[in-house]
């Protein structure tokens, strides 16, 4: 990503700028310093890290510096031209300008020229090019004239290409730009002609330049607020021939188009450009760093105290004349990739590493390596002879296991299964049963008919797995809706999350009754309800007292004359089971179940309606067959006790509340718990009242044995 | 073994203030105990949670702080406004000065120990420098608007938190002002309370204060910032008290409901570095307000409105698994309020203000084991004595022919000559009691009510010889030179000849009545004395320590008895030595010689010294009376240790003759019903 970074100003001196701003701003040879030029009679060398000047050259009173200095990489020595015509070349020592190498030459210098690695080139008015080495030779010697009357050198660049120099320089005559691209090598010179296109009335305002390989990419800012880009050949097919070249369009309105101040281009890579000028007519100047390539704006600054629409970049800083100072913006563009930008890591998967175990096993002592390892295996030898299993010696039992389990039958897995888990007491029996599963559900995973039910039930029988070891065997249990494994799972496994256990509730609450009755799901906590219903009728007025639920008393329900009418429906619905009684034990498995109230009720609001109200019709019938005792159990061997009932109904009413409301079956089933926990909320309030009298009992009781402040008893102590 | 006729006396209506302070002393490893009656208690936790001291309380001097500060000096503040320092040694107060800022309702020691702080109703916090010998104003702390309830240092000793009305301020110590003001909220469970109280605060090293506060907040403030870190909502009630564990670990905090939670530094996840404070356990010791809280290296300790001395023993730190990590309930006090006419068969109780003098009654008839028998007389409250002045008695006696009472305060003892007539009594102060007699800490008449001793606070013994409606004074008996140490127990032969005297710390002195000197002194235990008494005839001293051995030392002979040394080469059976209550009371029988009668809270017991001791595979103690055994095997079976747990809490159980005892019980549950009511909380439903 392109980013500038905080920007510094050089110098706190102003500088004498002119109204079009500084002369120029170059390289020296050494990568920190830089030779600033500024319109009036100085050069400045400035560090740029330590944000000072080094050096300061002045020429005299009445000379003007009309070309911006720069270094002659070959000789470190400053080159300048004052009076157009005047030649001044120091170095660091020199102090006064006056008293330097000077020469004079026949024409006027447009600009010098200097990039690392070739000597400074000098680019006269008249579209001469000289070497400054050839220049210095003869100072006077006759310079021609290349370009035509009234043409007018814009811009120039130089550049290397395949370590050939290359200058290439824009004139304008009468609003028509042609580009002249010099070859040092063969000594060429190429014309070209730059077409404008539709936009005809528009000034191109500033340039810059960039090396591809075989062209040189020109771009240039126009008054109309685009960048276009105009591709030159290196290597001209004809250079005798005046050619013409098109512009095309790069960037839309990147800059107001009606700008007051002036604008600036600079190419900073193959991709980027910055832009200095104001993106609104309005706004204030702006730095802005394009993306060219996916054209977009990749960072901007503000310049609020105006800039001279001038613009330098040279390694990684951009220079330019922010209201009376000159000021560096560092800029910098970082490979980046959209895996960096989104955080997330790259990780290559090594396939030939060996996989390693997710099972620790917490009984014996890890980080041993290898001495833990042999001490197992002789333990396990010992262990042979002591029950004299004939098994290969080389391989152990896990082992083996494993490798059944990725290849053969799922008869052949069973028996093995079987057979390791006759063993049992291996110091790492945990490891290898989790191993175990991991292998099998992954088998299964890659097999979609591979299901070895019989072998996962034995696994989970163990009681030495958990949700977490495995939790891909429910999630398939799920898919193939193996209610009796699923069942299983919820009463072995102590962390089944709150989803799985609503997805295992949806199963059994949707799957057919037919397909129940195929089904061998353990049936210990249901109690055959149906055996009791005969002395039901005798004991029902008893039972509804004990517990303080009485319908027959409650008056405020206007909903009961109703009930009433058909008292024979509702002795029916309360006494007999509405559920098959393997559906009973499947949705017993679920009340036992350890669940968290906020992470199950958005998973509540899933289950269809009728199927919510099959389930409350299950657990009032529940709740029902509670209070007819006086302990409020339920019978059976592992019954839902009353306070899961409870729960469970608060549960499912908070969830599905709005939906069961508005669902005709189900209003009787609403009226009868309203009605239950009326009771159970007088229940409640007389039990508070009689607490009262409970405790006066309790202290006459005290009484009673209290006997009395004084006494004489009899004692013998033996 | 035998049979006697009991006295079982419900009557002694003793109530235990409620304990309003304690402050847990690290060095010598004891625990000091405030109650709502100014009196202040000594428990040295090392000697079996023995209450080893005891300061009486005053009216007017309600005790609201107390801490120990410069090692081993105990220093309490109260609503008089007075600061005062008490003397271990001697057991009396060593000054009380004024803080002139009204009642203090906090105090807190430098963590260095040097400085003490107090926090007035007026809103001033004082610092004061301790001297050698006494403290000294040194500065005011910026005043604030309202009553400083609590206070705690830093422990480098430069800042302070103080808790007041809505507010915690932190003081910066070195210029006494406010540097932060962290405003606690009034709100609760939703409603705005008209006010928040922070009872309780504690600085921590790393810049943390904890408040504990009327709302039933916990709350953890960052004192840098003055800003709230966390808060817990613990209790529907005040939160009214909060101790911290010296590394910083853990705390305690204590509740109005009677609820006291432990707070541990526990680390987030197994293995990081990053801990954060977690409620861990809960403690429902208390029915009634938890109104302090201390934390020993080992034990939460806790005390409130319910009277309990509760010491809760952390399961982590307890490094050996014994009896002494279970909990300590101490509601009684280890001494004896309670005195016996054998002849008129009188009791007389000591209450904070007054004594009772009651009448025994009678019966005629006899039953086997367990029968109540009828009464003929019933017991007769004789006489209402009050005391004068605002200051509790310290301790009190009643001759064994009934004809004397006599009493004492801090300031003043006072001897009544009792005169019986039929059935009316005139009570007659002996006036004129001499300037030495001012204070007694233990008053004891002989045998045949001639002689009166009394251990006075100035480590002296006095012997007044009473004769008609006069006294004289025969001998005082100086403690050696160079020690100021108080006896506390003292037990007279039944000839008159010897009488012993025993301290808090030093061993057991003998002195000779008759030839009036120092006869010996019992070789040093590391244990302080609970109870002692000296056997008619042998003139045995039997000695019970607070960690439940018994010596028998012959006076005659100046050594322990065989029997003595026989029991201390088998050792006591280990539920015995399990007792957690220490024996209160000695006495003998005067027909048998080989009995020894002794009781503390829980039980009574008699040993008889010619039986075998038991081991620690006998059965120590039987509820059942052996039926249906032969008397072969009851015979093998017995054992010395008669064990009777029918009187409890037993408070009092003496001989009166050779056939009837004398026992004095109070159960809790009348002591819980003169407390005020606890907070109700519902029983059923929501």
């Amino acid at each position: 990503m392109a980013a500038l970074e905080e920007e510094f100003t050089l110098s706190s001196v102003v500088l004498s700028a002119g109204p079009e701003g500084l002369l120029g701003v170059e390289q020296s040879d050494k990568t920190d310093q830089f030779l600033v030029t500024d319109s009036g009679r100085t050069v400045i060398l400035y560090k740029v890290s330590d944000q000072k000047p080094l050096g300061s050259w002045s020429v005299k009173q009445g000379q003007i510096i009309t070309c911006p200095a720069v270094c002659n990489f070959q000789t470190g020595e400053y080159v300048v031209v004052h009076d157009n015509k005047v030649l001044r070349i120091w170095n660091n020592e020199d102090v006064n300008l006056d008293k330097v190498f000077k020469a004079t030459l026949s024409a006027e210098v447009y600009r010098i020229l200097s990039v690392q690695g070739t000597e400074p080139l000098v680019l006269f008015k008249e579209g001469a090019v000289r070497g400054l080495e050839a220049l210095l030779a003869d100072p006077q010697q006759k310079i021609e004239t290349v370009i035509s009357d009234e043409e007018v050198i814009k811009w120039t660049k130089f550049f290397i290409v395949f370590r050939h120099p290359v200058l290439i320089f824009i004139t304008e005559k009468h609003g028509n730009y042609f580009a002249y691209v010099q070859m040092f090598n063969s000594r060429i010179l190429t014309k070209y002609t730059l077409l404008l296109g539709q936009e005809e009335n528009s000034v191109t305002e500033s340039f810059t330049a960039s090396v591809d390989r075989k062209f040189i990419s020109l771009m240039s800012l126009s008054s109309d607020g685009c960048i276009y880009e105009t591709l030159i050949p290196i290597r001209p097919a004809d250079p005798e021939k005046n050619q013409s070249l098109v512009k095309s369009l790069l960037l839309k309105a990147v800059v107001s188009g009606n700008a007051r101040n002036g604008v600036a281009l600079t190419a900073l890579d193959q991709d980027h450009v910055a832009v200095l000028g104001s993106p609104l007519a309005a706004s204030k100047e702006c730095l802005s760093v394009w993306n060219i390539k996916f054209q977009t704006l990749q960072t901007s600054k503000e310049l609020p105290q105006g800039t001279s629409g001038q613009l330098w970049y040279y390694g990684e800083h951009l220079f330019m004349l922010h209201g009376k100072s000159l000021t560096v913006i560092p800029y910098k563009c970082e490979v980046s990739s959209l895996a960096g930008a989104l955080g997330k890591l790259k990780h290559s998967q090594d396939p030939g590493t060996h996989v390693v175990s997710h099972f620790v096993n917490w009984e014996t002592p890890q980080g041993c390596g290898l001495g833990f390892q042999n001490s197992e295996q002789s333990r396990r030898i010992l262990r042979r002879r002591k029950i004299e299993v004939s098994l290969q010696p080389e391989v152990p039992p896990s082992k083996q296991l494993l490798s059944t389990i990725m290849k053969d039958s799922e008869k052949h897995i069973e028996v093995e299964v079987r057979k390791f888990l006759a063993l049992k007491q291996t110091p790492d029996f945990h490891t290898v049963i989790g191993d175990t599963v991991t292998g099998l559900l992954e088998r299964c995973k890659a097999e979609p008919s591979f299901y070895p039910r019989n072998c996962l039930m034995q696994l989970i029988q163990t009681h030495v797995l958990s949700y977490s070891l495995c939790p891909d065997l429910m999630e398939i249990a799920l898919k193939k809706k193996d209610v009796q494994l699923l069942q299983l799972c919820l009463q072995q496994f102590p962390d089944i999350p709150e989803s799985v256990t609503c997805a295992c509730l949806k199963i059994f609450l949707s799957i057919g009754d037919d397909s129940l009755q195929e089904t061998d799901v353990s049936m210990e906590s249901v109690f055959d309800y149906s055996n009791s219903v005969h002395d039901e009728k005798m004991e029902e007025q008893t039972e509804i007292l004990q517990n303080g639920f009485n319908p027959e008393e409650d008056k405020c329900n206007n909903c009961d004359q109703e009930l009433n009418k058909k008292p024979q429906d509702e002795t029916k619905e309360s006494t007999s089971c509405p559920v098959v009684q393997q559906r009973a034990a499947l949705l017993n498995a679920i009340l036992h179940s350890a669940y968290s109230e906020t992470f199950l009720l958005p998973h509540l609001k899933d289950i269809p309606a009728q199927h919510i109200t099959l389930f409350l019709k299950y657990l009032y019938f529940l709740y029902l067959k509670c209070s007819e005792n006086a302990t409020m159990t339920l019978p059976g061997i592992h019954p839902p006790t009353l306070n899961q009932i409870m729960d469970w109904i608060c549960l499912l009413l908070d969830a599905n509340f709005t939906v069961v409301v508005m669902m005709p079956e189900a209003k009787r089933l609403l009226i009868n718990l309203y009605k239950l926990v009326k009771s159970q909320i007088s229940v409640y309030s007389e039990l508070n009242k009689i607490e009262v009298s409970f405790r006066e009992l309790q202290k006459l009781n005290q009484e009673k044995n209290n006997r009395g402040l004084y006494s004489i008893e009899v004692l013998e102590l033996f | 073994m035998g049979e006697f006729k009991v006295h079982r006396v419900r009557f002694f209506n003793y109530v235990p203030s409620g304990i309003r302070c304690v402050a847990y002393n690290n060095q010598s490893n004891r625990l000091a105990v405030s109650r709502t009656d100014g009196t202040v208690e000594i428990y040295n936790l090392s000697a079996n949670y023995f209450q080893e001291k005891f300061f009486p309380g005053h009216e007017s001097r309600a005790t609201e702080a107390l801490c120990w500060a410069e090692g081993q000096r105990l220093f309490s503040a109260g609503l008089n406004g007075e600061i005062m320092e008490y003397d271990l040694q001697a057991l009396n107060i060593k000054y009380a000065m004024d803080a002139f800022g009204g009642p203090i309702w906090s105090m807190a020691a430098s963590p260095s120990g040097s400085q003490l702080l107090v926090g007035c109703e007026d809103g001033s916090v004082k610092l004061f420098q301790i001297t050698p010998d006494k403290i000294q104003f040194e500065r005011n702390f910026d005043r604030q608007k309202s009553r400083i309830l609590s206070l705690s240092w830093h422990p480098s000793g430069t800042h302070i938190a103080a808790g007041s009305i809505d507010y915690i301020s932190v003081f910066d110590v070195k210029s006494g002002s406010a540097v932060h003001k962290m405003i606690v909220d009034r709100q609760y469970m939703g409603v705005s309370k008209r006010k928040c109280i922070v009872w309780g605060v504690a600085f921590l090293s790393d810049g943390t204060v904890i408040s504990v506060d009327s709302a039933g907040k916990v709350q953890f403030w960052d004192s840098a910032t003055g800003t709230l870190v966390k808060s817990h909502l613990i209790a529907n009630a005040d939160v009214q008290s909060i101790a911290v564990a010296d590394q910083e670990d853990s705390f305690v905090v204590g509740t109005a409901e009677g609820t006291v939670f432990h707070f541990q530094l526990v680390p987030v996840t197994s293995n990081s570095n990053e801990k954060q404070w977690v409620r861990t356990k809960p403690f429902q010791h208390h029915t009634h307000d938890v109104r302090t809280v201390a934390h020993s290296p080992t034990a939460l300790i806790s005390g409130g409105t319910d009277t309990h001395l509760v010491i809760r023993p952390l399961m982590e730190k307890v490094e050996v698994k014994n009896y002494d990590a279970a909990l300590r309930k101490i509601t009684f006090p280890h001494r004896c309020l309670i005195s016996c006419s054998k002849k008129r068969q009188l009791l007389l109780f000591q209450f904070a203000h007054h004594l009772e003098l009651w009448r025994l009654g009678s019966t005629v008839a006899t039953g086997k084991n367990g029968d109540t028998l009828p009464l003929s007389k019933n017991a007769d409250h004789l006489l209402h004595l009050k005391t004068k002045g605002p200051e509790n008695i310290i301790c009190s006696c009643i001759s064994p022919c009934g004809s004397w009472i006599a009493y004492s305060t801090v300031s003043r003892f006072f001897l009544y000559r009792l005169n019986y007539e039929h059935d009316n009594i005139s009570l007659k102060r002996v006036s004129k009691m001499p300037a030495f007699l001012r204070s007694a800490l233990q008053i004891l008449f002989s045998e045949d009510s001639t002689k009166l001793f009394v251990a006075s606070n100035q480590g002296a013994l006095h012997i007044v010889q009473l004769s008609g409606g006069s006294f004289k004074h025969l001998h005082a008996f100086q403690p050696q030179s160079g020690t100021v140490e108080a006896m506390c127990l003292l037990a007279v032969s039944p000839d008159g000849n010897w009488l012993a005297a025993s301290g808090t710390s030093a061993g057991v002195h003998v002195y000779n009545v008759k030839q009036l000197k120092l006869h010996c002194t019992v070789p040093a235990y590391n244990f302080p004395v609970t109870a002692m008494a000296i056997a008619p005839n042998t003139n045995n001293l039997v000695i019970a320590h607070s960690d439940q051995q018994i010596f028998e030392y012959s006076i005659p002979d100046k050594q322990y008895t065989d029997w003595s040394r026989t029991v201390q080469k088998q050792g006591f059976h280990h539920l015995w030595l399990q007792r957690d209550t220490p024996i209160t009371h000695i006495s003998f029988h005067p027909k048998r010689p080989m009995h020894i009668l002794l009781h503390d809270a829980y039980m009574f017991c008699i040993i008889d010294k010619s039986l075998p001791l038991p081991n620690d595979k006998t059965l120590l103690y039987n509820p059942f009376p052996p039926t249906n055994e032969s008397d072969v095997v009851r015979r093998r079976t017995a054992h010395a240790f008669k064990i009777s747990k029918i009187y409890k809490p037993l408070l009092f159980m003496d001989l009166l003759d050779e056939r009837t005892l004398v026992a004095v019980e109070r159960p809790l549950d009348d002591i819980i019903a003169q407390l005020p009511p606890p907070i109700k909380k519902k029983k059923f439903g929501t």
